[in-house]
This record gives structure tokens, C-alpha cells and sequence, in this order.
């Protein structure tokens, strides 16, 4: 619009020039405020979410419409279905859980001297990367109990309970001995009294043999007892399997069981320097003669953590590592500006802190509860690079989830941007609601 | 007299002396005491094994847990971090991390003042809405992004280059950015404003007299959350790069591999974490603060 003269409305033209000028510039200016990261969002954001919508529609290749195919192979196909009951699994414990410990570490560091230290400490793992993260936990579930911390907890536990057997890696040295059902090997002929028992072992490595060892005898037989001896038979050089000879030690401590028809323990006794034992005065009938269980208890081997089974449970407790904090300072928050006289007349009126916290404490706390829950519940949908980083290849398959299937669909070697697409489409309807949520929250501060 | 006060004497009148309130009190929270000293050592010991990890030499960590440090102090050595910093794929995703992190820092934060200023105090049709538009794009899940921008990225040059990670984490950080910017900036009272124009200051002029500088504790705590949020980025630089690898990606390809060269993995992940570490440490009020203006995203 140009500038007109009007006779009866006298303005300087030159001052309509300034309004109009004005006008241009309220809105330019607003314009080169708005418009770079406009480009960025429009870019980054909108222009490859309603591209990626349509591409869900084709095949791989992007050039044929195959409809809705690829939703289809969402709830078909064995690697998805996996991937999306992984990722209910994780919805449905770990929001929960996080929520619970931030709002239990909450009430209970409000009662120690050293709040701030605590929440410090539990809030650090925040700091660091997920994926790093995931690199420590994965140092920590390493099968082998000399290098897994969690392995070798579990261990020093067990170990003490049940001490490693000094014929853990024994072998019977002939068919003469064999399992037997009730645990630790036994002769596979009954003995009567009178006879004598030969248990020769092999496959124990000289370490494992006490140094108290002399070399084994055979012992003579008992008029009306069981004897017999427990011995490594191997003999430098070689030898003949089922003999005592020389150079073949005796082994000591052995806990031997005699054992009547019906399976019966009758007596129990542990073997000389030698390897000797006897059971005197046994009545008359078949028994059968056994190197006790306890003799042969292996070593804990280490609960494999990593392994198809266990694997998800175990990201799944790396993660509550990283984000129990993040529930605890925001709760810690809420709980800081509750209304202390509250709690504080409820427990003059004799309430235990038990009934505090669920008539008072949790429902006060309610707002926040949820804005942890729901946050947590977006994350957890989202689950990505803790998973990469500790499942081994081998699981990814049993570990796998929502976010990382559809990586390893697109960008993982199947090179499948339809699939991929329509899994990323899955993944936002799942967290478009949250939308909702926030804008009541964000309408509110408008 | 407040309740509290009234129970601290309803407390101290059942007790006989100062000596045993002290003790009865102690011993009451003595296992409470315990037990959160249990679990800060559970938060604490797997970044402390790691570290340990990284400072035994490669024979040792073979033959058996870092915890044997503590028995044998002889054992530590700085021979993997020695190693580590004569490695040259290491030191260049690190120089890598570092760029990406401090650009897209300072992008991000510079594009979302002047969009925060635009949305807080200047008028144009359609603000508002156009607003909660930008705020409702913090639900977008980067997945939703990816498969468009692959291509994108080939297409122009932009795949494998520094700059294209600093745009990408630039236009993710923009939309929290804005919101937390924005309603800081309202926060500035109308008067200043008000004078800076009758002086004849003009829309630039204010923002870069006024609000950025009043803006300052907000941009502090924002740019350290964006520098974290880059620095700790694996989807993005994984997807969008093969040789230009950030530090995460460089420990992830070591770790397909694993078990023979956790030499290698342990102290390049824990230099990976040690940076964060430090931030958060010197920065951590702003960090919490921070956390809570953006509880719900």
C-alpha cells in the first residue's frame, strides 16, 4: 500500500512512511528472530516425521506401496514380537520400581545427617552416559566369578555354605566305580563284610592333593567289617587302573558312607594318610560303598547374566541404577516443600511412619509421583543404548526392544527403511500420549 | 511454637540425660545409617570397578578381579592410560566429542535465546500456537528422524561430517531449550524492556542488552545440560557416522570384540565418563535445578 495525500485527514506522508515501516518491521523482525531454528525444527524435526510416516507404507527399497504390510510384520514376525514383549516387560517393572526407590530413598535420607552426600552419590550415575553405563554393568556381570563382582559376591557367598570338594575334578579310574544316585561315586558291586573296597580315582591334579598324602596301601580284609581304601590311581609311567601300586598316593579326609540295601546311610568315616578306611562290625548283607557328595562340590561357576535368560532383568537393573536418582532428587523436591505440620500432628495423634507415608505422605506426593512415573515410562519406552551396550551380540536377539529393533532393521545390516520406518511410528504412537499430558502442564504456564 | 518443636520436647522430656538421648538416638538410627551406607556403596562400587579395571595392565586384568587392588597396591599401573593417549583413533574421538559437544552447545543455546526472546516479548500472529507447536515437538523420538535424515545426510554431504552431528543435536536441543528460555525470560520484569525502547533501543539492542545477560543463570544451566546431553550421545553419532566417531561409538566398535581388549575399554570409557563427572560436580546445583524445570519432557 502506498502512502496517499488526504486533504481532509492532513498527515505528513512521511510519518504514514514510518507507520508503515513500523508495521513491516514488527513483523520482519520477530521473522530473523524465529526463523533459523524454525529452519532447524522444520528440517530436523517435522519434515522427517511425516516423511517417515509415509515411508512405512513402502518396501525396502522405498519404490513399491505395500500398505500395511510392515505393520503387519510388527506383530508377526518372531524378532519383532520379541522386541515389543521385551519392551512390555520393561514398562511394566521398571517405572515402577524407580518410582519406589526415589520416593523410599526420599523419606529415608530425610532422617540422616548426611542427606546431601547420599543423594549426591545416587544422582551421579545420571551424569555419565547410558552407554557408558552400560559398559560398567557389563564389567560387573562377567560370568567368570574371579572377574564379575556380582559373580564373586555370589561366590565368597556360597563357598562358605558349601566348601569346594577336594576331588571336585575326580574321575573314576575304572568301571568299578560309577555315580550313584544319592550323590559322589560308588562302587558298582555290593560289598558284603569281609570284602574289601577299592575306589581308585583319577584326574586329579597333584595341587589338589594334601601334602599329608603317603602312598596308598591296600588294606587287608576285616573278619566282620567293610574296609577298603581311596586312592589316586596314576602312576607316573603308567600302571594298571583298579591296582594299588606303588608311587600312587593314598588320599586323606575323604568322607566315605556305607550304605545298606534300602540306601540307608549305616556309618560314615573319613579316610587315613593312606587312604584307608574301615567300617568294623557290620551285620551280615549287601552294602554298597560310596565317596561321599560333599567330596566332589564344584566350584561355583558363575550364573551367567548375559545369557538369553537373564540378560533383559539384568539391563533392566542397570538402568534403575542410572535413573533411581533422577527420581530421588525430583521426589526428594516435592517431598521438601510438603506441609510439615501435617505429617508432624499425625504422628503426635500416634500414626506409625508406616501409615505417614500411605495416608499422607504418598497421596500429598501424588502430582509428582506421576510426572516421575510418566517420565519414566517415556524412557523406558525409548530403551536403547544400555541395551547395546550390554547384551552380547549373541543375545540381542532375546534382549531386544522397540528402539533397538528398529535400528538394527534400518541401520543394522537388513538395511529395511520400511520396516524400520513403520517400527519408529509404533514407538512415537506409543509415546504420543505423554504429548497430552505435557500440554495441559505447558497451557498452564502460557 | 511449631509441631516439630513441641515433638522435640515432647522427645527430650522422656529421657533422663543429654549423654543417653544422644545414645538412644544414635542407636536407633544406627540401622538406618547401615543400611544407606549399603546402598551408596551399591551406587558407587561398579564406576569404582571400572576404574579400578583401567588401572590394571592387561596381564592382570586377565587373571583375575579389580578387586585384588585393594590386597595388592602394587598392581595399579597407568600403563593402559599411557597407551591410550598414544592411540590415535581414541584421541581423535575424543577431539571429536569435544567439537560436537562445545558446537552444538553453543548453537543450540544461541538460536533458542533469540527464538525464547522472540516467543516472550515480541509481537507476532500466530506466538503463541506456533509455540506450543515447537514444545509439543519435544515428544518426537529421535528414531522418528532417522531413517529421513540418513538419506538426507548422504544426499548433501552432510553423513560422517562434524557439522552434521553439531545441526542434528542443535535441532533436538532447540525445542527444551526454547520452553525453559522462554519462560525465564518472561520472568524479566516489563519495565526494563519498557525503558531500554524509550531510550531507543531496538529489538536486537534489547535482547542482547537486557535479556541475555538477565538470562544468565538459565543459559548457564541449560548449556550444561546440553553440553551432557551431546557429550553422552551414542544413537546419533552411531547412525550418522562411520569414520567421524565420537567416543562412545569408538568404545562400542572396541566392544564387539570384547574380552580382548578391555585394556582398552576400561580407561577409554572411564575418560569417557570423567568429563561428565567433573561438570556435574562443579555445576551441580545448576544440574538439579535444572532437572527439576524439565521434570516432565
Amino acid at each position: 500500500m502506498r502512502p496517499m495525500a488526504n486533504g481532509g485527514n492532513v498527515e505528513e506522508p512521511r510519518v504514514k512512511e514510518a507507520k508503515h515501516q513500523s508495521r513491516w518491521r514488527a513483523h520482519v523482525v520477530p521473522l530473523c528472530f524465529v526463523a533459523p531454528a524454525a529452519i532447524l525444527l522444520g528440517v530436523w524435526l517435522v519434515y522427517p516425521v511425516l516423511f517417515t510416516v509415509v515411508r512405512s507404507f513402502f518396501d525396502r527399497s522405498g519404490e513399491h506401496w505395500v500398505g500395511v504390510e510392515n505393520y503387519v510384520a510388527l506383530f508377526t514376525s518372531d524378532f519383532l514380537v520379541t522386541a515389543i514383549r521385551n519392551n512390555a516387560i520393561w514398562v511394566a517393572v521398571v517405572p515402577a520400581v524407580v518410582t519406589a526407590f526415589g520416593l523410599i530413598l526420599a523419606v529415608l535420607t530425610e532422617r540422616i545427617s548426611w542427606t546431601a552426600a547420599f543423594r549426591l552419590v545416587v544422582f551421579m550415575p545420571m551424569a555419565i552416559s547410558l552407554f557408558t553405563a552400560g559398559v560398567i554393568w557389563r564389567l560387573v556381570y562377567e560370568k567368570e566369578p574371579d572377574r564379575g563382582a556380582l559373580n564373586a559376591v555370589i561366590a565368597a557367598g556360597q563357598e562358605t555354605l558349601r566348601p569346594v570338594g577336594e576331588l571336585a575334578e575326580a574321575a573314576p579310574s575304572t568301571d568299578a566305580v560309577r555315580e550313584h544316585p544319592p550323590g559322589g561315586l560308588a562302587l558298582a558291586k555290593s560289598l558284603k563284610p569281609g570284602d574289601v573296597a577299592l575306589l581308585g580315582l583319577t584326574q586329579i591334579p597333584t595341587s589338589d592333593v594334601r601334602k599329608s598324602a603317603v602312598d596308598a596301601v591296600r588294606p587287608d580284609a576285616l573278619a566282620s567289617g567293610i574296609s577298603g581304601v581311596v586312592w589316586r590311581d596314576f602312576r607316573p609311567g603308567g600302571g594298571t587302573p583298579g591296582t594299588v601300586e606303588r608311587e600312587e598316593l593314598g588320599l586323606p579326609a575323604i568322607a566315605v558312607e556305607l550304605r545298606d540295601e534300602r540306601g540307608e546311610i549305616v556309618s560314615e568315616t573319613t579316610t587315613a594318610a593312606d587312604g584307608t578306611f574301615a567300617f568294623e562290625e557290620v551285620a551280615p548283607g549287601d552294602y554298597v560303598t560310596s565317596i561321599a557328595a560333599q567330596n566332589f562340590a564344584r566350584p561355583f561357576e558363575g550364573i551367567s547374566w548375559l545369557g538369553a535368560s537373564l540378560v533383559t532383568p539384568a539391563i533392566m537393573i542397570a538402568y534403575t541404577w542410572v535413573w533411581t536418582g533422577f527420581a530421588l532428587v525430583v521426589i526428594a523436591a516435592g517431598l521438601a516443600v510438603l506441609p510439615r505440620e501435617l505429617l508432624e500432628a499425625a504422628r503426635l495423634d500416634g500414626a506409625s511412619e508406616n501409615q505417614v507415608l500411605r495416608h499422607i505422605t504418598v497421596p500429598l506426593l501424588a502430582p509428582v509421583l506421576t510426572a516421575v512415573f510418566v517420565t519414566m515410562l517415556i524412557n523406558v519406552l525409548k530403551v536403547f543404548d544400555v541395551v547395546l551396550a550390554i547384551a552380547p551380540g549373541s543375545v540381542q536377539d532375546d534382549a531386544n526392544v522397540i528402539a533397538l529393533a528398529m535400528w538394527r532393521t534400518a541401520f543394522g545390516g537388513k538395511s529395511d527403511f520400511g520396516l524400520g520406518s513403520a517400527i519408529a511410528v509404533l514407538l512415537f504412537a506409543l509415546v504420543l500420549p505423554s504429548l497430552f499430558l505435557n500440554m495441559r502442564r505447558f497451557r498452564r504456564e502460557v | 511454637m511449631t509441631a516439630s518443636g513441641i515433638r522435640a520436647n515432647v522427645r527430650s522430656g522422656s529421657t533422663r540425660s543429654p549423654v543417653a538421648a544422644t545414645a538412644l538416638r544414635w542407636a536407633t538410627k544406627a540401622p538406618l545409617n547401615a543400611f544407606l551406607a549399603a546402598v551408596a556403596l551399591l551406587w558407587l562400587i561398579p564406576t569404582l570397578g571400572l576404574f579400578m579395571t583401567s588401572l590394571l595392565s592387561p596381564v592382570e586384568i586377565s587373571q583375575g578381579g579389580w578387586w585384588r587392588v585393594f590386597s595388592r597396591p602394587a598392581l595399579i599401573t597407568v600403563e593402559n592410560y599411557r597407551d591410550i593417549l598414544a592411540n590415535e583413533a581414541i584421541i581423535s574421538a575424543l577431539t571429536t566429542t569435544l567439537l560436537v559437544s562445545v558446537g552444538g552447545t553453543t548453537a543450540t543455546l544461541l538460536l533458542a535465546a533469540f527464538t525464547a526472546y522472540a516467543f516472550a516479548w515480541l509481537e507476532f500472529p500466530g506466538r503463541d500456537w506456533l509455540f506450543l507447536f515447537v514444545v509439543a515437538l519435544l515428544v518426537v523420538p529421535v528414531q522418528m528422524t532417522l531413517i529421513p535424515l540418513f538419506s538426507l545426510y548422504n544426499d548433501v554431504g552432510l553423513f560422517d561430517t562434524v557439522l552434521g552431528l553439531i545441526l542434528f543435536h542443535t535441532a533436538f536441543g532447540l525445542p527444551f531449550s526454547i520452553f525453559l528460555l522462554r519462560n525465564f525470560f518472561l520472568g524479566i520484569p516489563k519495565d526494563l524492556f519498557e525503558a531500554g525502547r524509550i531510550d531507543g533501543g531496538s529489538a536486537f539492542q534489547l535482547f542482547w542488552r537486557i535479556a541475555l545477560p538477565l538470562g544468565r543463570p538459565a543459559l548457564a544451566s541449560l548449556a550444561i545440560f546440553e553440553f551432557l546431553w551431546n557429550w553422552n550421545d551414542f544413537l546419533i553419532a552411531l547412525t550418522f557416522g562411520r569414520d567421524t566417531q565420537v567416543v562412545t561409538v569408538a568404545i562400542f566398535s572396541q566392544l564387539r570384540q570384547y574380552g580382548s581388549n578391555i585394556e582398552l575399554i576400561a580407561p577409554a570409557s572411564f575418560l569417557s565418563l570423567a568429563l561428565p563427572l567433573v561438570v556435574f560436580f562443579a555445576f551441580q546445583r545448576s544440574f538439579a535445578s535444572g532437572l527439576l524445570a524439565g521434570s516432565i519432557d
